[in-house]
């Protein structure tokens, strides 16, 4: 059966129905997109490259050829002309989902996004819905020039009217980018691309959690650890880790960074008296800073270390030879734990 | 200037020596080759929507002083370019509006205290996009033209032969988002006009430190679509011109940019001295081109313009500025806790900051009492 719990529309087209496999997260995201084309003519992809060539990650491969060049549609390239475009066709009932080829290259399309798609809805007093989904490859790790690994989200989560997502994994990436498209709020969608070829079992039959929720990973009594997209891997091998040394972590997947879902992070950091955060981004008012206050603020008494924040550095991010000294990993979470047992 | 346009028949894109004029601002039909007068009970219709324009620009212009709007950016002057251009549509073709373009939301049909709302500081546009076609009026320049393709692709992959009007002042021409619009229209071949009405100035800058471009419209050749020329203070002019372009989307040949040579007497708006950057002789040469009185002479002229008509015409506007007067005059009832209901389409995404608002409320009202 295909996506049993979510709001899916009627349709006249027959369910997509993918087999048990193994996927990697590019092709959770690929057959995600095509369950959601399947399921409604009203969804169309949208973006540079994203036609014959299939992106160029390869994440809309084989949709042109098999929906036609009215849904999957190559554009001129210009961000804010992609995104512009798309609240046209939203307007008029369509479900443009939006390829942005790399984070660095969203900022052309900003305005639209922040001025426009986010607050469009209001402005017409909620006649005109927009259920845009802006698909963003994002986060480093992987040898790029300039512009190529940054972590973007932050600007989207403080915009009023705008929701922001990132998948950890290929099985989230399935249900995830469907259920981001369903929604009838824009969604930004940010897909760890050092992540995209990670590899996972898959079986249709198993029910996604809803969308807007967080999702605990593993139990542990001693420190609560908190990641996102990309530092989830990261997040899960401290765990393993740490279990070596006779501490148990709880690790914790936020999936939605806006709204943020920290009610069983509040319950987890009631228990353990201490909280680690791990995101690629810079920390100065970053996801990160946002969990810090809202755990601080609901867990003041249960708190035995002050919340600490594994995050990239308020720089410009490196060029590929330096980012490992940029990048969280599995040393700098360590330490941070330790930090915070220590108090 | 030549541009050499080889066997692709790019010669044809390329707009007019002299804006498109056929009635001049004397009142005298000035004959054209590519365009024909609109009949008379077109021009009729479109003296009466000028009258009915100007009146309600008049009034929110007082009202504006009265303090019972925000703030008002005037039509005065322009009333020919937004009337002729919405006449020139059909009502389920959709408009793509600016801050500036109030007279034309009025011809369209839009309810006139919807149309001031968001310049009375509301924070919504006041009427449903959705029941005139008409787009919220937009403060960032040239955004909305990028809407306006996407929305005229949309019909397209529809199969409906709506087009949109998209209306941009000279100023947004130099905005990213013009040149995007105008090639995403392009290279989609969507149903999309562009009217440009070229009022001489942005607030303060004049055309000449905006574009060394021969004219605005000659940034269409860029884009492979052609450019035109119109008397913005013509409204047979307008309505001639606007009706060709949109008949040429509506049957599938892509998009236009029109440029409206007009001016803008008042200053940008009520919290604007233009005294400060342009000479009171040039707005008096404008006045002088006045686009109701150059159609009232011709009407009159060919006797369609009765006294009769003419009166009940002044009397219908009469009746528009006293509806402003008294629906606006009343100060407007607003609950802060709207500030909520319409961020998200999911009402529960914001629940918990608006029950702090609802104690923030009580605990005034309690206070209060």
């Amino acid at each position: 059966m295909a996506a049993p719990t979510m709001n899916r529309p009627d349709s006249d087209m027959p369910d997509f129905e993918p087999k048990v496999q193994t996927i990697t997260l590019a092709k959770g995201i690929n057959m995600g997109l095509r369950a959601a084309m399947e399921a409604d003519k009203k969804v169309l992809v949208m973006g540079e490259d994203v036609g014959k060539l299939g992106g160029v990650f390869r994440i809309t491969d084989g949709l042109q050829k098999d929906f036609g060049e009215e849904r999957v549609l190559d554009t001129p390239l210009a961000e804010s002309g992609i995104i512009g475009t798309a609240v046209g066709l939203a307007m008029r009932g369509f479900r443009p989902v939006c390829e942005i080829q790399f984070d660095g290259f969203i900022f052309p399309g900003f305005d639209q996004i922040v001025s426009q798609v986010a607050k469009l809805h209001n402005r017409s007093k909620g006649s005109i819905k927009l259920p845009i989904v802006i698909r963003v490859p994002y986060g480093g790790g992987i040898g790029a020039v300039e512009h190529h690994s940054e972590s973007p989200e932050a600007y989207f989560a403080h915009t009023a009217g705008l929701k922001v997502v990132s998948c950890s994994n290929p099985v989230d990436a399935y249900w995830m980018i469907q259920q981001a498209i369903w929604s009838d709020d824009p969604v930004l969608f940010f897909e760890p691309k050092r992540r995209y070829y990670e590899k996972a079992q898959f079986d249709p039959a198993v029910s996604p959690d809803p969308l807007w929720s967080s999702r605990q990973l593993t139990s542990g009594k001693d420190v609560t650890v908190v990641g996102y997209g990309p530092t989830v891997r990261i997040a899960l091998d401290g765990a393993a880790a740490a279990a070596e040394e006779g501490k148990e972590l709880e690790v914790f997947d936020l999936r939605t960074l806006s709204p943020l879902d920290l009610g069983p992070v509040y319950e987890s950091v009631r228990k353990t008296g201490r909280l680690v955060t791990i995101s690629e981004a810079p920390s100065n008012c970053s996801i990160s800073s946002e969990v810090a206050a809202r755990v601080q603020r609901e867990c003041f008494y249960s708190l035995q270390a002050p919340v600490l924040q594994v995050n990239g550095f308020d720089t410009p991010y490196p060029m590929s030879k330096a980012e490992e000294e940029y990048l969280p990993d599995l040393d700098k979470l360590l330490h941070a734990v330790d930090r915070s047992l220590g108090y | 200037m030549v541009l050499h346009a080889p066997e692709t028949g790019h010669s044809t894109l390329l707009p007019s020596a002299e804006p498109v004029q056929l009635i001049d601002e004397h009142g005298a039909v000035t004959p054209h080759a590519d365009y024909d007068l609109p009949s008379e009970a077109e021009l009729l219709a479109a003296y009466r929507a000028l009258v009915l324009g100007r009146r309600f620009d008049r009034q929110a212009t007082t009202m504006v002083k009265q303090g019972r709007l925000a703030v008002y950016p005037s039509s005065n002057g322009q009333e020919a370019s937004q009337v002729g251009a919405v006449l020139a549509t059909r009502n389920d073709d959709w408009l793509f509006p600016t801050y500036r373009d109030c007279v034309a939301l009025v011809t369209r049909g839009v309810d006139p205290v919807g149309v001031l709302t968001l310049l009375r500081g509301d924070w919504h546009s006041g009427y449903d996009p959705y029941e005139q076609h008409v787009a919220p009026q937009c403060t960032p320049l040239a955004t909305q033209s990028l809407h306006g393709v996407g929305l005229a692709h949309a019909a397209r992959l529809k199969g409906e032969d709506t087009v949109a009007l998209v209306f941009i002042g000279d100023g947004a021409t130099s905005e990213g988002d013009f040149h995007e619009a105008l090639n995403f229209a392009a290279v989609f071949k969507a149903p999309v006009v562009f009217f440009v009405q070229n009022n001489g100035f942005a607030i303060s800058v004049p055309l000449d430190k905006q574009s060394v471009a021969p004219s605005l419209a000659h940034k269409a050749i860029g884009y492979g679509i052609p450019g035109k020329r119109v008397d913005g203070n013509d409204v047979a002019a307008v309505i001639s011109v606007v009706s060709a372009a949109v008949e040429r989307a509506r049957a599938g040949e892509g998009p236009t940019l029109i440029e409206a040579h007009t001016y803008r007497i008042d200053a940008h708006t009520n919290a604007d001295d233009a005294t400060r950057y342009r000479d009171a002789h040039d707005v008096e040469a404008w006045r002088g081109k006045d686009p109701v009185s150059r159609i009232d002479a011709y009407l009159r002229g060919t006797g369609a313009l009765t006294e009769e008509l003419a009166a009940g015409y002044a009397a219908e506007a009469e009746a528009v500025a006293e509806d402003l007067r008294r629906r606006l005059g009343a100060d407007p009832v607003t609950d802060p806790r709207e500030l909520f209901h319409h961020v998200y389409a999911d009402r529960e995404r914001l629940a918990d900051q608006a029950r702090l608002l609802d104690e923030e409320l009580a605990l005034e009202e309690g206070a209060g009492q």
